[in-house]
């Protein structure tokens, strides 16, 4: 992409800033803890102290993974409902059933079968409570050990997901009407934003990777293309439509990998075959040592994608909140002044980065399946 | 860590609604989009390779026309000789012509002249000779009465007019 030289200054400059930010950070971050250790020290066991401390892992945590109700403004949320198969019947209910409990303190019971919710998490109930209350038996790390069953609640990521898909053909297909009714004429609206970021995705993702057999496989790359892209961006919102961390679940990439990785095995020609198994042009213990390693080949590729974009999706959120919540560790209003500037940056790198990200897995699954599909002459 | 496991009813929900996804874009978006795309860039292709073509028409016919004009206005050039030449020709014949037909009438005219002074000349004579005669008789008449004499006189004028 052509875009380098248009960031090249003021990005360094960014990047220096935001590393003088960061170190200084570091810096104040390391002190706070000094004092807080010190602190403790005087109080004795501290549990008071302890308690009252803003646990800034576990806050972003909390908000990048999914969850069963969809937070509005303050204190309220929306209860989404739950559906379950839980010892081969299907049992429904709404989040409200729980009462904003995320500990396993109140059990729902349904069709005469017990549940709690814990972490996002639905557990079949233990019979009695644990010392603090909890209808679940807690491991040594205090994680749940009770059963499980098949959870295919509409939560938040799955409603983000049905939402996501509805906006996506409400878009195209309009665009794709319009080029009906606007046969042979030159793009307006909607289409001449859209048509660009098609035509990209023909000329610079497909037809390097796939050349002339790039027709095939277009619709599927349009598709996973504005998917995420759509999606990244989305993640960005902060409020209802959006809030969701939809491409940085690991189940979409996941899926969306599985995709590019079953497209690539189903149009392996044997000459694709022919360099995983047998290399051809080295000598026969080579040909026997790589096999191994091209078939292991096979499937980091799709895991690379899988991780890529979960990993780079996923921190970009953390990053914002912890960028965010750096106002309630110091609790301090004075920490707003830098804290959200950055913020702001950040956000604006992210929406760099929800199209970059949306690009790569797009042209990665473009060069993995033109490794599978190419004609060696 | 719960961040890396999938959920089983994501994966599934996610699953059906992307292949859907795929599935009504390819057929009602993907396709008939792509299809329009290509099918613009072509005909502006072909736009541009008639507008190509039409260009060296003209360059052509352009080349063609100039060509003709030189022609012609060599031809012209050829005419504008012949038609010098000729006319050069004419005017010398005429004058050569003219020439000789003046130096024909004026040798006439001489000749005639020639005639003319002759006849003249030969009247005067004879008139002069019959004046002479007249005038001898009356002489001749009134101063001479003796025959001899007479002849005599005769004789000798007659010899000098001879002589003259």
């Amino acid at each position: 992409m052509d875009c380098s030289h248009v960031f090249e200054f003021k990005f360094r400059r960014l990047i220096v800033v935001f590393t003088l930010f960061s170190a200084f950070l570091m810096v104040s971050l390391g002190a706070n803890a000094q004092v807080d250790t010190t602190h403790k020290a005087e109080v004795g066991p501290g549990e008071t102290t302890e308690k009252k401390k803003f646990e800034i892992g576990k806050f972003a945590l909390h908000h990048i993974a999914d969850s069963h109700s969809w937070h509005v403004i303050g204190d309220t949320h929306i209860g989404l409902p739950i559906i379950l198969f839980a010892n081969n019947k299907v049992v429904t209910f709404n989040d409200n059933d729980f009462h904003h409990d995320n500990d396993a303190k109140v059990v729902v019971e349904k069709d005469g079968q017990r549940f709690v919710k814990m972490h996002e998490k639905i557990y079949f109930a233990s019979a009695a409570a644990n010392e603090h209350g909890q209808y679940v038996d807690l491991d040594e790390k205090h994680h749940a050990k009770n059963a499980r069953p098949l959870d295919f609640s509409l939560t938040k990521n799955t409603c983000t997901l049905l939402l996501s898909v509805v906006v996506l053909l409400v878009v195209f297909l309009s665009v794709a009407n319009s080029y009906k009714k606007r046969k042979g004429k030159s793009p307006k609206g909607l289409q001449s934003w859209l048509e660009p970021v098609i035509l990209f995705v023909r000329d610079d993702i497909a037809k390097p990777n796939l050349g002339h057999k790039h027709e095939r496989f277009m619709p599927y790359l349009l598709t996973v293309f504005f998917f995420i892209w759509f999606n990244n961006m989305l993640g960005l919102v902060p409020f209802l439509p959006g809030g969701a961390n939809l491409t940085g679940n690991i189940a979409v990439t996941m899926v969306l990998a599985t995709m590019t990785f079953l497209i690539t095995v189903f149009n392996g020609n044997k000459h694709y075959w022919g360099h995983i198994f047998w290399m051809p042009g080295v000598p026969v213990p080579m040909k026997i040592f790589l096999m191994p390693l091209e078939l292991i080949g096979i499937f980091t590729k799709p895991i690379a994608l899988m991780i890529r974009l979960f990993a780079n999706i996923t921190a970009g959120h953390i990053l914002v909140l912890a960028l965010i919540c750096l106002i309630f560790v110091f609790n301090s209003y004075w920490v707003t002044a830098a804290s959200i500037p950055f913020a702001m940056f950040i956000g604006a790198i992210e929406l760099m980065v929800a199209f970059i990200q949306a690009f790569i897995f797009t042209i990665l699954s473009a060069l993995f399946i033109g490794m599978a599909v190419e004609e060696h002459h | 860590m719960d961040l890396l496991i999938p959920e089983v009813g994501l994966v599934v929900f996610q699953t059906i609604a992307f292949l859907l996804l795929m599935f009504v874009l390819t057929k009602f978006a993907w396709k008939p989009v792509l299809a329009a795309i290509k099918e613009r860039e072509n005909s502006i292709d072909d736009a541009l390779n008639k507008a190509e073509l039409a260009k060296q028409e003209m360059a052509r016919l352009t080349s063609q026309n100039e060509e003709l004009m030189k022609q012609a206005r060599a031809e012209r050039d050829e005419i504008l000789k012949e038609a010098k030449i000729l006319k050069d020709s004419i005017v010398n014949e005429a004058k050569t012509s003219a020439q000789t037909e003046g130096a024909k009438l004026i040798e006439k005219a001489r000749i005639e002249i020639e005639n003319q002074k002759k006849a003249a000349l030969a009247e005067l004579k004879g008139q002069v000779s019959a004046l002479s005669l007249d005038i001898a008789e009356r002489v001749l008449r009134s101063q001479l009465d003796d025959k001899a004499k007479q002849q005599d006189l005769v004789a000798s004028l007659l010899k000098n007019v001879e002589l003259n």
